[in-house]
């Protein structure tokens, strides 16, 4: 069952710089379980939208099956949303994005729907590097289906029924980075500070983002001995550094303090401000990165911020060499050769 | 002894060994004669491996234009001793063995009945060329030279495609005729030329073409305007995207920037590639795949996603021996339940049913009108007999200002004076809704996609009332799909004969001979060819006006006859099976002794005047 919002909003409210206020970017009633992290990503989807000033309409939203492939209905309704099969959102997307490369492509999945059943197309997506934010919402457990184990859940953690996961965990994060993602980071649900800059800096990012928040279930994986647990994520988060996004549009002024800060130059200018925690971090080395990942792992850590960033990353349009224009928009004057051509093919084949 | 005499009616073969470079004489082969005027129509046999096994290659030549397979080899080259119990098995009594004599032929391979033509192929070109590639690949050229001679095809034709066939690499071109000449001579020398069979020169091919189905369907697919393909490999299918890509680059690219007009990606498997083409048409462009068989499985739970969202999808399925892995280099019609009902819950979906070459580039065209049109999955049912092999066609044609038909798409303007939109509102009482591209407008006309059920304004529900409106709205789509899609073709329909009979697909070529045989023996039969499902009541109304009516059909289970029965309720026992599915395209000879078998002794032999043979 759908919520309706009342359509009501305060003219007071403020607007972002293309006129729409926040609620403009905001969709449904959730009706996930109150306290789920998956609606914390949603308001942290909405608030980078409005801040943005992102056109709803030219944000199409993709996702799985899931309690977290549900999400898309609860932000940003004015934009078209597509909920597919289980696991099969990326070649949903990937077929939309070589339509339309215009619009931005924001995929949602959880880590039942991208570590198991969608790994394969995960991986795939991922080394088209196509053009889009792709955000797990990671529990650790299948919410839908009542909390089984996930792919992501660690070796060890307990569910709440009491069971004692015998399996290595699927770090996505790790995986990425393996396959050649051109950007990767890690958030919390919880942390919101962190995860609005994320969020933007991977929607100007040309090319494939991750990003992997961890999101507890509160119904089915919140309890004592669970590693996705709010509790356990709290005490064990450790950041790389904090990120600010500066959009090109914006006068950059940077507050460089030596040593303590860096910045990196996206494509179309836009700043990614880091104050760096971590001494010497450096995003833009995926072998520091990886590096970093295997003793935070080693510690117990949870590593969370932008851990990659490639700033000369090329999308699946530049590496088919396409046209600009979107092919959706090409009709019969650009695309059918007429009969004249079918002559000389029919000439070919006597 | 017996020996075989005809003009331009036979039977060659070809037993080849797979990866020598037979391919390219053998079709040089069946293209001289074309070129000749004569109909001809080849088929390859060949193994599911790439190199070292046995392969074939067939031609039948019919001045009569029949195109389908015929049993009974009259002349067969054999190049392969691994294989030459078999091949000389297969010759017809009287029959021609024309085969490399460089070594002498075992005692064990000398039949009674067949006239032995040796020609040491392999030793002439160990004197001639001195490349054992070369040696290799002009053995080919040397059995095509003899049978020039001993068939009588004119040289000036052969050399001329070999001729445009090396117009890159000249410096092949004297070597090449080298080899003709070898065998011609030698033939001419030791052989009484012409044998008994022969070819004369014919004007019945007109402006015909030769081409296969597969590059036919990518033609049809460019016309159309599809600018998205996405696949994964899988024979038989795999040249239909190939092809795509070849005529793309040259007919697709843009002059000045040289960047591409259309994207291809070969997916990691068929899961994705029916992924990328459900979102690229909810994204406004035109996509398609193709597939086989176990991509069809694969795909089938994106098709009823598809289906049930009401998405457009072209899907090409070239079936293939089935089931399982099955027979992947043999053809088939068996997919034909597992495609028009492909996927779980009450599904059904448009099947197209291309006969020719001509019939697959219209077909495919057409099919993306069609998607569009009715918001759901199409899916043409070639075959590997129909995609892979080359078959006479008549040539392609376009109508310059035939438009793509989009269906029902709200634009901009559209969307801003509706007052509220829903995607799934039956505004015009046939079934189909409205659907709008994301990114047409800032703040009318976005809606949710999903596969589970939704209301009119695509908002999730689990109402029952809600679920059955949109499952019964589709049972009207499905009836108002049967005025859009190709009608049935009736090739007589007198009602004055008791028995008829229904086929489609690759088996009309030999249907069509079967009709025709069998007129000459006094029987004639009311015939109709099904370009496409659901049936529409032309079919019910043409078995209900027959007592008996023959479904022919190349699959174990009676798959067709099955839909029939199932969609519309006509009586099982009316409809008798006639089968063929060892993997061989089905022949007019199979139909005829089926046919005959299942005629009571006693049948009336009604003859009527106004049966006219078609050919397809
Ligand atoms: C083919 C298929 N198999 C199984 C399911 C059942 N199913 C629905 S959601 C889900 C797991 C979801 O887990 P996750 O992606 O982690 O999302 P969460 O609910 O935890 O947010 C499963 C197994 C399905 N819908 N489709
Ligand atoms: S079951 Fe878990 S994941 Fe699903 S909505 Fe509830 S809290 Fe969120």
């Amino acid at each position: 069952m759908t919520f309706v919002k009342p359509a009501f909003r305060h003219p007071g409210l403020p607007k972002n710089k293309i006129g729409f206020r926040k609620a403009d970017y905001e969709g449904a009633i959730s009706t996930l379980c109150a306290g789920c992290g998956h609606d914390s990503i949603s308001g942290a989807i909405i608030q980078a939208c409005y801040e943005m000033g992102v056109e709803p309409h030219k944000l199409a939203k993709l996702s799985g099956i899931g309690c977290s492939s549900k999400t898309p209905t609860y932000f940003l309704g004015n934009s078209h949303g597509f909920n597919s099969v289980h696991g099969r959102m990326p070649s949903i997307a990937t077929g939309a994005n070589m339509a339309n490369r215009d619009l931005i492509y924001l995929g949602v999945s959880g880590d039942g729907d991208t570590a198991s059943i969608g790994l394969g197309q995960f991986c795939h997506v991922l080394r088209r590097n196509l053009n889009m934010m792709y955000i797990v919402m990671n529990n650790g457990c299948y919410g839908l289906t009542k909390g089984q184990d996930s792919a992501t859940a660690d070796l060890g953690s307990v569910s709440k029924a009491g069971s004692v996961n015998p399996f290595e965990p699927i770090d996505l994060v790790g995986l990425s980075l393996e396959l050649g993602a051109s950007f990767v980071a890690r958030s919390f649900s919880g942390d919101k500070t962190q995860l609005v800059p994320l969020i933007k800096a991977a929607m100007s990012h040309p090319g494939f983002a991750l990003l992997d928040v961890l999101s507890p279930c509160v119904t089915f994986n919140n309890n004592n001995g669970s590693t996705k647990s709010y509790d356990f994520v709290r005490d064990h988060i450790e950041a790389t550094s904090t990120v600010d996004y500066v959009p090109e549009k914006d006068e950059i002024t940077i507050d460089y303090e030596e040593g303590t800060s860096s910045s990196v130059v996206m494509h179309d200018g836009s700043l990614i401000q880091l104050s760096k925690l971590s001494p010497h971090w450096n995003p833009t080395n995926r072998d520091s990165a990886v590096n970093r990942l295997q003793e935070a792992k080693a510690k117990g850590e949870i590593l969370t911020g932008l851990l990659y960033i490639d700033p000369k990353s090329k999308d699946l349009h530049k590496i088919l060499d396409t046209v600009e224009q979107p092919l959706n928009s090409l009709r019969e004057k650009d695309l059918m050769p007429g009969q004249q051509a079918l002559d000389k093919i029919n000439a070919s084949f006597r | 002894m017996m020996t075989v005499s005809a003009v331009n009616d036979m039977v060659i073969r070809f037993a080849n060994v797979n990866g020598t470079g037979s391919a390219s004489a053998n079709e040089m082969f069946a293209k001289a004669i074309f070129r000749m005027g004569i109909p001809v129509s080849p088929k390859n046999i060949f193994p599911s491996n790439i190199q070292g096994l046995p392969t074939w290659y067939e031609v039948r030549v019919s001045e009569q234009g029949y195109l389908g397979r015929r049993d009974g080899v009259d002349l067969l080259v054999g190049v392969n001793p691994q294989s030459y119990a078999k091949d000389i098995a297969s010759i017809k009594e009287g029959g021609y063995f024309v085969y490399d004599s460089t070594k002498r032929l075992h005692d064990d391979f000398i039949r009674e009945g067949v006239h032995y033509i040796g020609i040491p192929m392999m030793q002439m070109c160990m004197e001639h060329y001195e490349n054992p590639r070369h040696q290799q690949l002009f053995k080919n050229i040397v059995y095509v030279g003899a049978l020039a001679a001993l068939l009588v095809i004119e040289m000036e034709v052969i050399q001329n495609i070999i001729r445009a066939q090396f117009s890159r690499k000249e410096k092949l071109i004297p070597p090449n005729f080298k080899a003709l000449d070898l065998g011609y001579q030698y033939a001419k020398a030791h052989y009484s030329c012409p044998l008994d069979i022969r070819l004369e020169r014919r004007d019945h091919v007109g402006d015909s073409i030769m081409i296969d189905g597969n590059a036919a369907t990518a033609l049809g697919a460019i016309y159309a305007g599809a600018t998205v393909a996405a696949w994964y490999p899988i024979t038989p299918s795999t040249s239909v995207v190939k092809a795509f890509e070849t005529y793309a680059k040259k007919l697709r690219t843009d002059p000045e920037t040289g960047k591409k007009k259309y994207a291809i990606v070969q997916a990691e498997d068929e899961l994705a590639a029916m992924g990328m083409v459900i979102g690229a048409t909810w994204n406004g462009a035109r996509a398609f795949t193709a597939t086989s068989g176990p991509g069809v499985s694969l795909m089938s739970e994106f098709i009823g996603l598809a289906y049930f969202a009401e998405i457009p999808v072209v899907l090409v399925n070239v079936q293939r021996g089935g089931p399982s892995t099955g027979m992947p280099t043999r053809t088939q019609q068996s997919d034909i339940l597992s495609s028009a009902y492909a996927s779980h819950g009450d599904t059904k979906h448009v099947l197209l049913f291309p006969s020719t070459p001509a019939e697959c580039f219209e077909m495919s065209a057409t099919a993306f009108d069609l998607a569009d049109q009715l918001q759901t999955p199409i899916i043409m049912m070639s075959d590997l007999d129909l995609g892979m092999n080359s078959h006479m066609s008549p040539p392609l044609k376009w109508n310059d200002v035939r438009k793509y038909d989009l269906g029902k798409v709200l634009s901009a303007d559209e969307l801003e004076k509706i007052e509220k939109y829903g995607r799934y509102l039956d505004v015009d009482d046939d079934g189909i809704c409205y659907r709008t591209i994301p990114g047409t407008h800032p703040t009318k006309g976005s809606f949710f996609t999903r596969g589970t059920s939704r209301d009119e304004y695509a908002r999730y529900s689990e109402d029952s009332d809600v679920y059955e409106r949109i499952v019964d709205r589709l049972a009207k789509k499905w009836e108002t799909t049967k005025s859009y899609i190709p009608a049935p073709e009736l090739f007589q329909q007198s009602n004055q004969n008791e028995r008829g009979i229904i086929f489609f697909g690759t088996s009309s070529y030999a249907a069509l001979e079967a009709m025709d045989l069998l007129k000459q023996k006094g029987i004639v039969l009311d015939a109709m060819r099904i370009k496409a499902f659901p049936f529409n009541s032309t079919v019910a109304d043409f078995v209900d006006s027959h007592e008996e009516v023959f479904v022919i059909e190349q699959n174990r289970d009676k798959q067709f006859r099955a839909l029939l029965v199932n969609e519309l309720e006509v009586s099982p026992k009316k409809l008798t099976p006639i089968l063929n599915y060892g993997g061989m395209p089905i022949t007019a000879d199979a139909i005829i002794q089926q046919i005959m078998k299942k005629l009571p002794a006693t049948a009336p032999l009604i003859s009527t005047n106004n049966h006219k043979s078609k050919t397809l």
